[in-house]
């Protein structure tokens, strides 16, 4: 080892130090609880994950911000989900039905149902999640335009499906069909390096976790709040849309919503958080 | 070579240099030699850095953005600095100028590949490049320079 590289190593091992001995690294000891009912948000991680444990994004937020998700009546997110339930019990396209017409009272329909998403989709030969099982529904059953992307109510609708989950442990079903082979691609995209800034999901939500960039504090990257309340845009952010701008962030060129890519990432995203529960509708910065 | 296309060269040489603020002299990131001791001993420019430039440099979102990763208390009047990197206090008493560049350059070369610090003079980068950035570095030779005359002046 030549003196430089040494000093480097000197460094990097210092730094480690100090980083691991920083209050600030670590995420909040806290329970969620949501108008009293108590989430997972902390929990041993299943088998071949990199972490021990999996923490939800609610851990690594401001008192503030954490404060909104922990009361339906505070978070800004509910006026999406009431959306979202409007549009459940309203009739669209030529068959003249609504979701309500076949599924009746969502809360009891969909109950569970968000968590276990994303499926394998026989017909399609690919995963479906939330958004795609909308517009196959609408297409198939209602005669109605599939919504495009992020648009005419794709994001309340299916944060108003995913809310019936609120506290049920995410937990998808990689047996089905071939989701164990986008599992496997997914993970190689969490892994490979992306753009200018040429950074993996890896670095930021598995090696980096708990560090600070700015005042953004590095979680796991969790999808089990989404869709979720971003107050940075004021609005419900879908999955898809955080995944874009996370890889348009290291300035990379950014795959379609619902691409092979994307939905291979989500599928992946998705198991490393298995064990926490849906916390759909989120409240993030 | 012969003469008049030597100085057909240079003359054109000159005229980039005059138009982009850059000297002819500047070095391409693929040329930049690392030395067996990770550093990179010549200037990428030929132009001394300017370390109020290097300053603006080290702030800016848009180029270096240096504080999303470390602290530095020359920048305390600016909230929330990073902490995924060392903080750069003192840096220069860690670090001389020709370590410094090389880390700049291509922090990869000195840290190796796990390391998660861009290259800010460099080609060697992720897959899928955004359209606008492709064939593109970070910051210019003379940004690195100006950080590097930035940095040196941050000593304990």
């Amino acid at each position: 080892m030549n003196k430089y590289l040494k000093i480097a190593a000197a460094a990097v091992a210092c730094a480690t130090v100090l980083g691991v001995g920083g209050l600030m690294a670590d995420p909040i000891n806290e329970t969620l609880t949501i108008d009293g009912q108590e989430m997972v948000s902390r929990t041993k991680a299943p088998e071949g994950h990199p972490f021990d444990e999996v923490y939800s994004g609610w851990l690594f937020r401001t008192e503030e911000t954490r404060a909104l998700q922990t009361d339906t009546f505070n978070n800004p997110a509910m006026l999406g989900v009431e959306v979202g339930e409007a549009i459940w019990n309203t009739v669209d396209g030529k068959e003249g039905k609504s979701c309500a017409s076949c599924h009746g009272d969502a809360a009891e329909s969909m109950k569970g149902i968000g968590a276990s998403y994303p499926k394998w989709d026989k017909d399609a030969n690919r995963p479906i999640n939330i958004e795609l099982q909308i517009n196959k529904c609408r297409e198939n059953n209602m005669g109605a335009e599939p919504y495009p992307f992020d648009k005419g109510g794709q994001k309340e609708l299916t944060a108003y499906i995913k809310h019936q989950s609120l506290g049920t442990p995410v937990k998808i079903d990689l047996s089905q069909g071939e989701l164990q082979s986008w599992w496997d691609k997914g993970k190689e995209l969490y892994y490979t390096r992306n753009g200018q800034l040429n950074l993996a999901c890896s670095n930021c939500h598995e090696d980096l976790m708990g560090k600070m960039i700015r005042a953004d504090h590095l979680s796991q990257g969790q999808i089990n709040g989404f869709p979720t309340y971003r107050l940075k845009s004021g609005g419900l952010v879908s999955v898809h849309n955080r995944f874009r701008g996370c890889i348009r962030d290291v300035r990379a060129s950014f795959p379609k919503a619902f691409s092979d890519e994307l939905m291979a990432l989500e599928v992946y995203v998705t198991w490393r958080g298995t064990g926490l529960s849906v916390e759909t509708p989120g409240v993030r910065q | 070579m012969r003469a008049s296309l030597h100085s057909a060269v240079a003359g054109l040489g000159l005229a980039i240099a005059i138009a982009s603020g850059a000297t002819a002299a500047e070095v391409a990131p693929a040329d930049v030699k690392f030395t067996e001791d990770n550093t990179v001993e010549a200037s990428l420019t030929g132009t001394p850095g300017d370390p109020a430039k290097g300053r603006e440099v080290f702030a800016d979102r848009r180029l270096g953005n240096c504080l999303a990763c470390h602290a530095n208390t020359d920048m305390k009047d600016q909230l929330f600095h990073g902490d995924v990197g060392p903080s750069l206090d003192g840096v220069a008493s860690r670090w001389n100028e020709v370590q410094l560049r090389a880390i700049l350059v291509d922090s990869k070369k000195v840290f190796t590949d796990a390391t998660v610090m861009p290259g800010f003079y460099t080609l060697n980068v992720g897959i899928n490049v955004r359209e606008e950035s492709v064939g593109k570095t970070i910051i210019s030779a003379q940004d690195v320079e100006d950080v590097v005359a930035y940095l040196a002046t941050l000593k304990e």
